[in-house]
């Protein structure tokens, strides 16, 4: 009786499990067919073809967005995994003055809307008569990420044994040696899934960026949120977004076989 | 070389003080700032002359249009959270705790993958099927459910649905992590005991999963609240939240001092809730540990 119910209340667990996943990937399902649809249609099936990706891969305006995203993209993430980094370090390190200030300046980008904080930084920008570009993108985004990065370290941290450093201080190692040889691999998992987290991030903004991004440095996001409104465009919306689907799951396997290459060193 | 009586802010956080406190704090001042001001005569920002006119845009936001808007975008913002909620943590107590661990990792991944995806692209998929030409109403029709297609978008229905599609992630992921920590031997304890399934559930696995429980919340719930992206793909413009109205005041209407005080009664209303929570969680956990 004891076993049967429980038995049941799995099976029941497990279907509404798979309903989840079928409301999680019907949409995203639907949307790769359609990338592959002869017609222009975004509704009924007219044949397979690979129209919408030669399109896309000549659009010159497309590939200019795609570019801006990856560039301001990669600065952001050198800049915000670095000093997050730093702070999560310095935040892990025992007491001192200033620290809830700290800490509570480092939730408050999470904790306050994103629109909230687009208008303040376009404000910002608009009353110190700086030019909206590129650079003022890569600025919005380190801004947002910075306590991204510290809370994924600062996670790794504490997860950390404080005797192996000490045993390494006893062993003769110095403090550079140790930080480089000892700290720094340990910490480096987290580093690195702080640095993903804030390219994934700044890749996929869309909020923040309308605020912040000028003429002549439309990112991808706010290219598509543009074709979105012109129907001729969408089919070439769905090839992006499959392309932008495929280059994620491949980003997904690689991260998951680089972190238990990992492990396997290490135990 | 430290002074051990006085420890500072210690030199790697610098950078983050310079950086947080030039383009975000900084920023936030002056929108405060400017939030007293009022809209020039070309869009520009100009100073009020009196000063009975200063909390004039604080005064105009309190019209009733506003109030409904900032009370629908609120409620909407509860529902998504309760339905993410109701929908995740069943899906995160299989995943974590019923799966075969073999396949854990897949399942994970499989959630991890609409997460890394972008939230735009998501949420215009509904558009596919949502339409009045589109799949949702072509398979009813044909099932002869409905004589006539649904007319679905814009609708707060869809609104909601894009919302709870998009948070989704954000509450299974941490719910998953401190179901996945949990003590199985206090399960069966629980049950040796006996407490039996539902007593074990609500008496000992969830108040142990509290934790991820409220930061799926958190997680879930600020988004939404000041969104209007998912408004604004699947309510066509035509229905506002308190995110529509304040990016129109910046990018349409170009009051710039308006959309100001808006979005600081958005912020000040974020944080009061997110104060009461906080010494609302505080309290309950001192209630549990005596």
């Amino acid at each position: 009786m004891m076993m049967n119910s429980t038995h049941l209340r799995h099976h029941i667990l497990a279907v509404h499990t798979w309903m989840v996943y079928l409301f999680l990937y019907v949409p995203i399902l639907v949307l790769v067919v359609f990338s592959f649809n002869r017609s222009k249609s975004i509704s009924s099936w007219e044949g397979f073809s690979f129209r919408w990706y030669v399109a896309l891969w000549n659009d010159e305006v497309m590939q200019e967005c795609v570019r801006n995203s990856l560039v301001a993209g990669a600065i952001a993430t050198g800049i915000a995994t670095f000093i997050g980094t730093m702070a999560a370090l310095a935040m892990s390190r025992g007491e001192f003055r200033g620290k809830s200030a700290s800490s509570a300046l480092l939730y408050l980008p999470i904790i306050i809307p994103e629109i909230v904080t687009g208008a303040a930084l376009l404000t910002f920008f608009s009353v110190a008569h700086w030019h909206l570009s590129l650079l003022t993108v890569v600025i919005a985004h380190v801004a947002f990420s910075i306590s991204y990065v510290t809370i994924v370290v600062r996670a790794r941290l504490a997860g950390f044994d404080p005797s192996l450093e000490e045993a390494a201080m006893d062993l003769g190692a110095g403090k550079v040696a140790t930080f480089f040889r000892v700290k720094l691999p340990l910490m480096m998992p987290g580093v690195l899934a702080g640095a993903l987290l804030v390219f994934t991030l700044s890749i996929d903004d869309y909020v923040i960026t309308s605020f912040v991004a000028g003429p002549q440095s439309t990112t991808l996001p706010l290219l598509i949120a543009s074709k979105l409104h012109v129907k001729s465009d969408l089919p070439v919306v769905n090839a992006a977004a499959t392309v932008l689907l495929g280059v994620t799951i491949v980003l997904i396997l690689v991260s998951q076989s680089l972190l238990s290459e990992k492990k396997g060193t290490v135990e | 070389m430290q002074n051990p009586f006085r420890k500072w802010l210690p030199i790697p956080l610098l950078p983050t003080w310079l950086i947080l406190g030039a383009f975000f704090l900084a920023p936030l001042a002056i929108m405060f700032i400017i939030s007293f001001a009022r809209r020039g005569p070309h869009g520009g920002i100009e100073s009020v002359e009196h000063l009975r006119d200063l909390p004039q845009n604080y005064r105009d936001s309190a019209d009733v249009l506003y109030l409904h808007i900032f009370w629908l975008s609120l409620w909407m913002a509860v529902l998504t959270t309760v339905l993410c909620l109701l929908i995740s943590y069943p899906m995160a107590y299989y995943i974590a705790l019923v799966a075969k661990p073999s396949r854990k990792n897949l399942l994970l991944a499989l959630v991890a993958v609409p997460f890394w995806t972008s939230f735009l692209i998501r949420t215009y998929a509904w558009v596919l099927i949502l339409r009045t030409e589109g799949l949702l109403n072509t398979a009813l029709l044909h099932l002869h459910l409905i004589r006539e297609p649904l007319q679905m978008l814009p609708s707060h229905f869809a609104i909601m649905l894009g919302l709870v599609y998009g948070e989704l992630p954000f509450m299974i992921l941490p719910l998953y992590a401190s179901l996945e920590k949990l003590d199985r031997t206090l399960l069966e304890a629980s049950n040796d005991l006996g407490a039996g399934g539902w007593g074990t559930f609500w008496r000992v696995t969830i108040p142990l999963t509290m934790p991820g429980i409220l930061a799926g919340i958190v997680l879930v719930f600020i988004p939404s609240i000041g969104q209007y992206v998912v408004t604004d793909v699947l309510g066509n413009g035509k229905i506002m939240l308190i995110g529509n109205v304040i990016e129109a005041q910046f990018m349409g209407a170009r009051n710039a001092p308006f959309g100001a005080s808006l979005a600081f009664e958005l912020t000040a209303g974020v944080l009061a809730l997110l104060m009461v929570y906080a010494f609302y969680v505080k309290r309950g956990m001192k209630a549990g540990d005596g």
